[in-house]
């Protein structure tokens, strides 16, 4: 059973919160937001504070933050690129999306860190009341002319990890660049690319022009990585260093968005498979949750609970969570599902969301 | 001094928000006056490099602003200007 009591869910149409009541059941609290698209959701763990990223149709990108718990919000200035920055020749950078939060702390002072597109990485040192430009990774001399957009017009930072027992190694995976490391800080960057292949490129092992959908870590082994990419699912034994396709060839885990790596299992992940690459919904109309438990080696597809014939959800890279032994994640048609057998079994929370951006325990 | 009105849509986030009246030669200037009595409220017309947001339109009068990047465009004591936001949704 999930330790953790409360759901942030990133929809269309606002911040969704549920929480498990005395009785297990997972009970919808209320929505902030409402009517406004949140593209993540961020719990600090370090300084208590919840973040809301919020995509105005009209007003631009907003951060919000909270510092009771959701009760009450106030916006913070979102990041801002300086004056005359270019997202390639001729192309002038502005905040187009906010899409990736972390924090670190180095025992004295905490650092709040966002991922946005056009491709820029801000840091702020005073809990986000203001941002700075990361300029080790935007001035990176791949960028203006290797990074490019996928799914989204220009190149964007949505995943972000910290080793936990080094504040300043840090890891990024950007559509459509890659995975890049800095080891002092954010000073300098490195791609870490190599086995992966694009096979969208003129040459498919690039060392830049990856396209990763989302980057994470297991908790308790930082060096092993997984990575669900537009071009199949990869796993990392070596902090990134080298990467080997583990898809499922015969089989259905092979594109899709989210992945999600267990906390204390290195070997164990998860998976929700959709149909590559120009139709994008679910596999046969058939919702499914593919799980290793061998480091990709195999993997077992599990459809317990889930739409089976009729089914169009896919699920976008932020909206699968795990904690212990329950998982959640939230669709592009708005459904919402919940497992508490480490994904072999589901229950669907709620058929009437809006499209679900991000869905995350804290 | 030209007054400005807003948008309806904008007191979801500026509830005090009203018709002021500012003293400005370009929409620049005015856009920058009407911040310092709803502060933020920039950030909500115009973008991270000050260019006017994709669906805002503002009007002089009757007529759209033609300078929506560098927002030039001169105004006088007499003008009216509305910032509007573009009909647009889903």
């Amino acid at each position: 059973m999930s330790k953790k009591s409360t759901l942030l869910i990133g929809t269309r149409k606002g911040l969704v919160i549920y929480d498990k009541a005395a009785t297990d059941k997972w009970v919808f609290r209320k929505v902030e937001f409402l009517g406004l698209p949140v593209s993540i959701s961020y719990v600090d763990a370090l300084t208590g504070t919840w973040w809301a990223c919020l995509d105005h149709g009209h007003w631009g990108n907003k951060l919000h933050r909270s510092f009771d718990k959701g009760a009450t919000w106030e916006e913070v200035a979102a990041p801002k690129y300086p004056e005359g920055e270019e997202i390639k020749e001729g192309v002038p950078a502005s905040l187009r999306y906010l899409w990736a939060m972390a924090s670190m702390s180095n025992g004295q002072s905490s650092k709040l860190l966002i991922g946005t597109e056009p491709g820029g990485l801000f840091t702020s040192d005073n809990n986000g009341s203001t941002f700075e430009l990361n300029r080790g990774l935007w001035d990176h001399p791949s960028r203006k002319n290797h990074w490019f957009g996928g799914g989204r017009d220009h190149p964007g930072i949505h995943s972000i990890l910290i080793d936990p027992h080094n504040p300043d190694r840090i890891y990024v995976g950007i559509s459509c660049a890659g995975v890049f490391e800095t080891t002092d800080g954010g000073k300098t960057w490195n791609p870490k690319n190599k086995g992966l292949t694009a096979d969208f490129l003129p040459d498919p092992h690039a060392e830049v022009g990856q396209d990763p959908h989302l980057l994470v870590a297991c908790d308790s082994n930082f060096e092993v990585m997984w990575q669900q990419n537009h071009c199949g699912i990869f796993r990392s034994s070596d902090g990134g260093e080298n990467w080997k396709n583990i898809s499922d060839e015969t089989g259905e885990a092979n594109f899709g968005f989210a992945i999600a790596a267990d906390s204390n299992n290195e070997n164990v992940a998860w998976v929700v498979p959709a149909i590559s690459d120009e139709i994008r919904v679910a596999i046969d109309n058939s919702l499914c949750v593919c799980r290793t438990e061998d480091g990709g080696k195999t993997w077992d597809t599990f459809r317990k609970g889930l739409p089976q014939g009729h089914s169009f959800d896919i699920t976008y890279r932020h909206a699968l969570d795990q904690d212990e032994e329950t998982l959640a994640f939230g669709t592009t048609t708005g459904n919402l599902y919940l497992s508490d057998d480490h994904g072999e079994s589901w229950n669907c929370l709620n058929n009437n969301l809006p499209m679900v951006y991000s869905v995350d325990f804290i | 001094m030209p007054t400005v009105q807003f948008t309806s849509n904008l007191k979801r986030f500026y509830p005090d928000l009203k018709e002021t009246s500012v003293k400005a030669g370009t929409i620049a200037q005015l856009v920058d006056e009407v911040n310092k009595f709803f502060p933020g409220i920039k950030n909500y017309i115009v973008d991270d490099q000050n260019t006017l947001r994709d669906h805002v339109n503002i009007f002089i009068n009757e007529n759209m602003i033609l300078d929506r990047i560098g927002l030039g465009d001169n105004i006088a004591a007499q003008d009216r200007i509305f910032i509007m936001q573009a009909l647009s949704g889903g």
